[in-house]
């Protein structure tokens, strides 16, 4: 069937911030979407409130709207844009509610707007567990027994008639937000009541627990026409009772029959079909006791999932693409797979390694959350990889997330964890438990106790037995040959330098006399387990680099094999690669047939991608290092791309010329460099994870192109760069690094507390600290060390009440550009990540801005930066202080480039290739007639227990971005991007600390002004009285008659101010901002935040907030500097 | 472990270790794409004379079970694989696969580079090989590969099919209600899951073997006629051409993947050899009447070649999509059709299960003829 002809204009939902629960797959699949439909000559209106995608790029859509994501803002852009068809399957969960509301109020009848992929009634069967279940039961599948609650006492109810444990689900929440696993009663009535409350129709399921049984998802498509396929079938390592997006899981599926798995193939075809979800794509989830193989549905999700960009990324098989091109009439026979060019997308890929996918947790950054793991799902990013073997993978996949481990290494000595720690972080699911399954191997604990304990199929832990036995192999068998080796082959590599005659590394096999041949076969074997080069230096106590030179001596070199969606059965031209250790290298097969074809000498430049999302490095650098692939093909490079996020559009087969899947270490860049031989290698893009890696990469003989290593280092060095600082004139809070607890202390005490501490060479302020005594500090420098590394830990002079600017400019080497000012709203102190902004400045003086700019020229030229430069500033007094630059993509670039129409990582790409800034059209002078305003999405909610305070470690996982012609509005609109919409009536709670308590006068006078009634804590309310505000007064602690607690939980307070004081334990206050998070009550913790909230709160009593596209905001200068 | 070595006609070798039995072995090397169903694919007769790669690299992961045999036996020659699993897991397992190819001495070779085979067999064509634990030279291999017979003009159905006529009932069920239909089966290497589906649509199948004459054939008065899967080149099992040719316009017939084959023979046709098969569980093949897609599970070398048919006696009703290759055949006038892959999966999607009924169907309008 051709695509059709009835509809022109398509509105697409994105999924806004990145939070726990839905990262950017969303991105990905809504990019893929949109290009797909432009390709088909459909216009396109795009709407998300999250800068830092690619989605939202002006070229990918016909009108972008950054705007929040609700029914009402939506309905203002189909009144403007009147599209024809809405597309809310590849948006997630968001844009899935979202559509559901619009079509419930009547809106997309109104503007006769049709819903593509899947209607109304379908969504609310696949997302309404009752009608769900109805639809399972009908088609003759099992699911749980389970019953509904809307009441406290409809739970009860149900748990006496269903056995404990029982499982609590929220109905239309996402992630699983408020859902757990109750024991007994209390815990069921704690559970259930915080799950009725986060449930979009306050309900929630009670359901027999089927904890331990084995979990398995299918990826289905269905076209049009009834034609139903298969993408990808996964296995999750971990059991049961623990979200999928938190656990280890496996493609395909390992531990079935084809009897098994095609009964699980047969019920999603028929529940597809049942549940009537008419084109794209579909996520099964089933349960299988392992005992018998009852299988039960679990769930299914009417739309592409964070599982379908996994599925994509581990066959190959493009299916949101795909489901944006049957949601417009095509049928999957008449869709070309792309890959191998001569096959059609109506078939079921089949793949011919193994793939891991490892969940990230950032559980360090919320040290007062315990890392158990449950069916809320907690982890924030995820790492695929992909070997010939499971065992392969997994250690690819766990040296790839980046949290200190070399593979399944021992980083911890099994002999000193006593056995019953090991016992219980076996039996309770959390973080680290993976390891703790080797530390019980190596504790002689059998497969069977070990799979009784976790509940994990002894499948895995047999797996996971083999690579403990073949350590132990190693360490026995073949560290002595290492040692030998690399000593020998350092030799001869000396011996051959002094003579000139430096070949190919020379052979070190002189420690291996005829009969030890055995050890090549060992260190091979050891690769192919998927044993890095870091694991075995540590084993042999050697250096890395000497088993790499080592191996490779030896011969014994990674290889890479394509990823073709047909396990080699038909030719494959899409080229997407990952290492192993087998005899064939498709990738130089690959490389010798384009050169052969090549007219020309082929010039390529590799990226290098940021690694698992986390708090810190997300989606923002992805962003950027698409751009640079975007950007270099059009010079004519080749660019080639190695990241191992499967969430990303970095790792869309499409974005580059190769993809390599793999992990981001030293070791496995050096292979695909080797293989590729790159012309340049781009290390500034991808966050701290590869500019970890240049300094290596550069000893190595690695060409890294843009800033010099040495000028990155600079800028890292704390000395080298206060020297820097102090040349160029500027200044600098007063500072030191230390290397021992001593020198800290006394560099605090020569430059006086409060004091900034942190380690050097980390992302997000890890372990960042504002410190205001010297016992405080004692406290915190343990920490700061481990996460530092052996680098020193930096001690900043904390200037209190500055204002904090961000500036992101691109250097040439010889001009610079200044691309945007930003002002931070929260005072200086607060991790720029967190912290929302706004861009043009709106408080700073027009000298102090020419100041910035100066400053920001003078440093980008002097440290020679070829590329993206960042630059904190701290302003008191008018003084411009220098806190930290980062010659590197920003986190703030995309909102950088969103905001003024310049496309920042695009243009700093081809700097870096040799271009030069006046190749571009660009103007610093030119003012923006609107208002931009970046605010971060923090998630405290998945953490219970959590303050939701914020210092400089940074704690958000996304950002947002409110755009109006007025600070007010697009302030305002930020805050209900961020979903904490300010109120515009109602009672609204004031709590400020000491020092800030003459300042919330004012405040307080326009809120009345404004109609509000206003409460406060005793001494608050004493300041405000006494300057004539009315207000009432309560108890904060939980005892008092008229508590604030309990307004909140009567849902009458519609917004907290509450700035806490200094150091000073702020516990009672703890209670109430949880309390808050609980209800949705917007909190505001500084009193900056409280300004802004109150011009936001003005702004929209003024009017009805408009919607305007990016196109139309900066259409002009946009086309002017189109690069 | 014993190091093996797999050597090809065409001089290329590939070396792994041995798990199971040791010795030699020969046949031609094909390789199989599908991630499940390594015991159905082992116990399928259709695999006489084949030495199987499987492109999954960890296979053995469920055990075996005495539930999933497609067939009494293991009829690979060899099996080729990237990773044995040491320990399986599945609640239906009763033993592992190494022990069970050891107890079927199968030679079965782990360690091997299968991406690296399976690419070269896709260039280079499916080609014979030899299997060895002990004989690593290369000359004395290729000696002993050229005097083994190649797949083409080879009969192998005879090696496979029952030596005397039976009747199919599936174990351990009770017989529930009285057959509709008396079907005649012609094995030529019968895969079991067809026994089970007629068997469910109330069919008692009478399993014949090959060289069964057309008389002994109606002397049961059969319904229908079905033709079975089996190894090798359909050209020379001319017993069963012969009879269907009898059969066509007397009986319905049903054929499945070798059926297909004598079917297109017996109508006038021609087959030929395809450069490396369909071995796999996931080619789309639509059906031409209905346009619908099935992903179906597929292990065929031979092919109809659809020219050599006379267009007003023959239509092709199922079609390859990767490759548009014959997938079907129906005769314009008689009750007769033939399925090229596996309607009854095992291992593979059973998403054209539906063919039985037609079969079921064209049998009712026989009787009721009558």
């Amino acid at each position: 069937m051709p695509r059709r002809t009835d509809i022109k204009k398509i509105l697409l939902i994105g999924s806004g911030p990145i939070v726990i629960g839905q990262a950017c797959e969303f991105d990905y699949s809504g990019t893929q979407a949109c290009k797909a439909l432009r390709e088909e000559g459909f216009e396109i209106v795009l709407v998300n409130s999250n800068p830092a995608t690619i989605m939202t790029d002006p070229e990918i859509a016909d009108q972008t709207y950054i705007e929040p994501l609700n029914p009402e803002f939506i309905e203002r852009i189909i009144e403007k844009e009147r599209p024809d068809a809405i597309l809310p399957t590849l948006g997630g969960q968001t844009a899935l509610n979202i559509a559901m509301k619009l079509c419930e109020g009547g809106v997309l009848e109104r503007y006769n707007v049709k819903m593509l992929g899947a209607n109304y009634d379908v969504i609310k069967k696949a997302e309404d567990r009752e009608c769900f279940k109805k639809a399972v039961l009908k088609v003759g599948l099992d699911v749980p027994r389970s019953t509904f609650a809307h009441t406290l006492e409809e739970a009860r109810k149900a748990a006496k008639s269903i056995k404990f444990p029982l499982i609590i689900r929220p109905s239309y929440t996402l992630g699983g937000t408020g859902g757990g696993i109750a024991r007994d009663m209390n815990e069921l009535e704690k559970i259930a009541a915080l799950g009725i409350e986060s449930s979009m129709i306050h309900e929630v399921l009670i359901e027999e627990s089927i904890e331990g049984w084995k979990e398995y998802e299918l990826e289905v498509m269905r076209d049009n026409k009834d034609n139903v396929v298969i993408v990808c079938s996964i296995e999750n390592l971990d059991p049961m009772g623990i979200h999928t997006g938190d656990s280890i899981t496996v493609a395909p599926a390992q531990t079935l029959t084809d009897r098994e798995y095609q009964a699980m193939r047969n019920a999603s075809l028929a529940l597809i079909r049942e549940i009537g979800v008419e084109t794209g794509g579909s996520n099964i989830q089933f349960a299988v006791n392992p005992r018998n193989g009852r299988m039960v549905v679990i769930e299914m999700n009417p739309r592409v999932s964070r599982s379908s960009a996994l599925a994509s990324k581990a066959t190959g098989f493009p299916i949101a693409k795909f489901a944006a091109k049957l949601a417009v009439g095509y049928s999957l026979d008449e869709i070309q797979n792309d890959i191998t060019r001569e096959t059609p997308a109506s078939f079921e890929p089949t793949i011919d390694y193994c793939v891991v996918k490892a969940p990230r947790f950032t559980f360090e950054k919320f040290p007062e959350a315990k890392d158990i793991l449950g069916v809320s799902m907690k982890s924030v990013g995820e790492t695929m990889a992909i070997g010939r073997t499971f065992k392969e993978a997994l250690q690819k996949a766990l040296r790839g997330l980046e949290i200190g481990h070399t593979g399944l290494d021992n980083k911890v000595d099994f002999k000193t964890i006593p056995d019953e720690k090991v016992r219980q972080r076996l039996e309770e699911p959390n973080a680290s438990r993976i390891f703790y399954i080797k530390y019980a191997l190596q504790k002689k604990w059998s497969i069977e106790k070990i799979a009784k304990l976790t509940k994990i199929d002894p499948w895995f832990i047999d797996q996971i037995a083999q690579i403990e036995e073949f350590e132990h192999i190693i360490q026995h068998e073949l560290t002595h040959s290492l040692r030998l080796g690399t000593r020998a082959l350092t030799k001869q590599l000396l011996a051959d330098t002094k003579k000139g005659t430096l070949k190919s590394g020379g052979k070190a096999t002189r420690f291996l006399k005829k009969e030890e041949n055995d050890d090549v076969e060992i260190l091979r074997k050891a690769k192919q387990l998927g044993f890095s080069d870091a694991q075995l230096a540590v084993m042999a106590s050697v250096k890395e680099e000497e088993i790499r030179a080592l191996r490779k001596s030896l011969g014994i070199k990674a290889t890479f094999k394509m990823v073709d969606t047909c396990a080699a059965e038909f030719e494959a031209y899409t080229p997407y690669f990952y290492s192993t250790y087998e005899s064939e290298d498709e990738a130089v097969l690959q490389n010798e047939a384009l050169t052969k074809r090549a007219r020309l000498p082929r010039k390529k430049i590799m990226i290098l991608g940021g690694g698992p999302n986390r708090i810190g490095q997300g989606i923002e650098f992805d962003y950027c290092c698409c751009h640079a692939s975007f950007a270099l093909k059009e010079m004519g490079y080749e660019t080639i791309m190695v990241n191992s996020n499967p969430e990303t559009v970095s790792t869309d087969y499409d974005t580059s010329d190769r993809l390599y899947f793999e992990p981001l270490t030293f070791e496995d860049v050096m292979n695909v460099i080797e293989v590729e031989k790159p012309n340049g290698v781009i290390v500034q893009f991808g966050g701290q994870t590869p500019l970890n890696l240049a300094k290596r990469l550069h000893q190595a003989g690695v060409s890294i192109i843009g800033t010099s290593v040495a000028s990155i280092d600079l800028a890292e060095n704390r000395e080298l760069f206060a020297s820097f600082i102090r040349k160029l004139g500027l200044l600098q809070p007063e500072n030191g690094s230390a290397m021992s607890v001593k020198e800290v202390l006394e560099i605090a005490s020569r430059i006086g507390y409060p004091v900034l501490a942190r380690p050097s060479y980390v992302l997000g302020g890890r372990a960042m600290r504002i410190v205001y005594d010297q016992q405080s500090l004692m406290l915190f420098i343990d920490e700061a060390q481990k996460v530092s590394q052996g680098h020193p830990v930096l001690i900043d002079k904390f200037i209190e009440d500055a204002i904090e600017v961000d500036v992101d400019a691109i250097c040439d080497g010889e001009s610079v550009y200044v691309a945007g000012i930003m002002e931070h709203i929260e005072n200086a102190g607060i991790h720029s990540g967190d912290s929302a902004c706004v861009l043009p400045p709106h408080t700073i003086s027009e000298s102090l801005v020419k100041a910035i700019k100066d400053q920001t020229r003078r440093i980008a030229i002097n440290l020679n930066v070829i590329g993206l430069l960042n630059i904190q500033f701290a302003i008191k007094n008018g003084k411009i202080y220098v806190l930290e630059v980062n010659p590197r993509a920003s986190r703030t670039s995309p909102f950088v480039s969103k905001a003024t129409g310049v496309p920042l990582a695009r243009i700093a790409a081809q700097i870096m290739a040799g271009k030069k800034l006046s190749d571009f059209n660009l103007s610093e002078n030119e003012t923006l007639k609107h208002v931009s305003v970046k605010e971060s999405v923090l998630p405290f909610s998945r953490f219970s227990g959590v303050d939701i305070v914020l210092g400089p470690e940074m704690k958000s996982t996304g950002e947002v971005m409110g755009i109006d012609v007025s600070f007010g509005a697009a302030f305002a609109k930020s805050q209900i991007c961020a979903n904490q919409a300010l109120p515009k009536k109602g009672k609204i709670f004031i709590s400020v600390n000491d020092a800030d308590k003459r300042h919330i006068l004012f405040l307080a006078k326009r809120l009345i002004d404004l109609k509000f009634s206003l409460v406060s804590t005793e001494g608050t309310a004493k300041v405000l009285r006494s300057g004539g505000v009315k207000v009432e007064t309560v108890d904060k602690h939980e005892e008092g008659r008229n508590n604030l607690l309990t307004l909140i939980k009567k849902n009458e307070i519609n917004l907290i101010i509450n700035t806490p004081s200094g150091k000073k334990s702020q516990s009672d206050m703890r209670a109430i901002r949880a309390a808050a998070i609980l209800h949705n009550v917007p909190c505001i913790t500084t009193l900056q935040g409280a300004h802004a909230a109150v011009n936001g709160i003005e702004a929209s009593l003024e009017k009805e907030f408009s919607v305007q596209s990016l196109q139309d905001y900066y259409n002009e200068r946009h086309l002017k500097c189109a690069v | 472990m014993p190091k093996a070595i797999l050597y090809l006609e065409d001089g290329t070798s590939f070396i792994g270790q041995s798990l199971s039995t040791t010795g030699e072995t020969a046949g031609e090397v094909v390789f199989n794409t599908a991630m499940t169903g390594y015991q159905e694919v082992l116990t399928d007769p259709s695999y006489a004379g084949q030495i199987v790669v499987m492109t999954y690299p960890l296979i053995g992961n469920y055990g075996v079970n005495p539930e999933d045999v497609e067939s009494k036996g293991v009829h690979v020659k060899g099996f080729v694989v990237k990773e044995f699993c040491r320990r399986h897991s599945n609640f239906r397992a009763t033993q592992s696969l190494i022990a069970y190819l050891n107890e079927n001495k199968i030679i079965a070779v782990e360690g091997i580079d299968t991406r690296a085979l399976t690419r070269h067999l896709r260039l280079s064509g499916a080609m014979k090989g030899m299997i060895s634990t002990k004989d690593f030279d290369l000359k004395s291999l290729a000696k002993k590969l050229k005097a083994i017979p190649s797949m083409e003009g080879g009969n192998w159905v005879k090696e496979v099919t029952t030596k005397k006529k039976y009747i199919w009932k599936s174990e351990g069920k009770k017989a529930t209600k009285k057959p509709r239909f008396k079907v005649a089966a012609i094995d030529c290497g019968i895969k079991f899951n067809i026994l089970r589906i007629l068997e469910q649509h109330g069919c008692e199948t009478h399993v014949f073997p090959a060289n069964a004459k057309f008389s002994e054939v109606m002397a049961i008065k059969p319904d229908g006629l079905f033709l079975s899967n089996g190894p090798g080149d359909p050209a020379v099992v001319t017993d069963v051409i012969k009879l269907t040719k009898q059969a066509a316009g007397k009986l319905p017939v049903f054929g499945i993947c070798l059926g297909n084959q004598i079917v297109g023979l017996a109508l006038g046709g021609k087959t030929y050899k395809l450069k490396f098969g369909h071995h796999g569980a996931n080619h789309p093949v639509k059906d031409l009447e209905s346009q619908r897609i099935g992903i179906t599970s597929q292990n065929h070398g031979f092919c109809v070649d659809m020219k050599s048919l006379n267009p007003d006696e023959v239509e092709l009703i199922h079609m390859n999509l990767n490759d548009q290759t014959v997938e079907g055949l129906r005769h314009k006038k008689f009750p007769l059709f033939s399925i090229q892959y596996h309607p009854e999966a095992a291992p593979g999607p059973t998403d054209a299960q539906y063919l039985f009924d037609e079969f079921i169907r064209m049998m009712e309008c026989h009787k009721k003829k009558k």
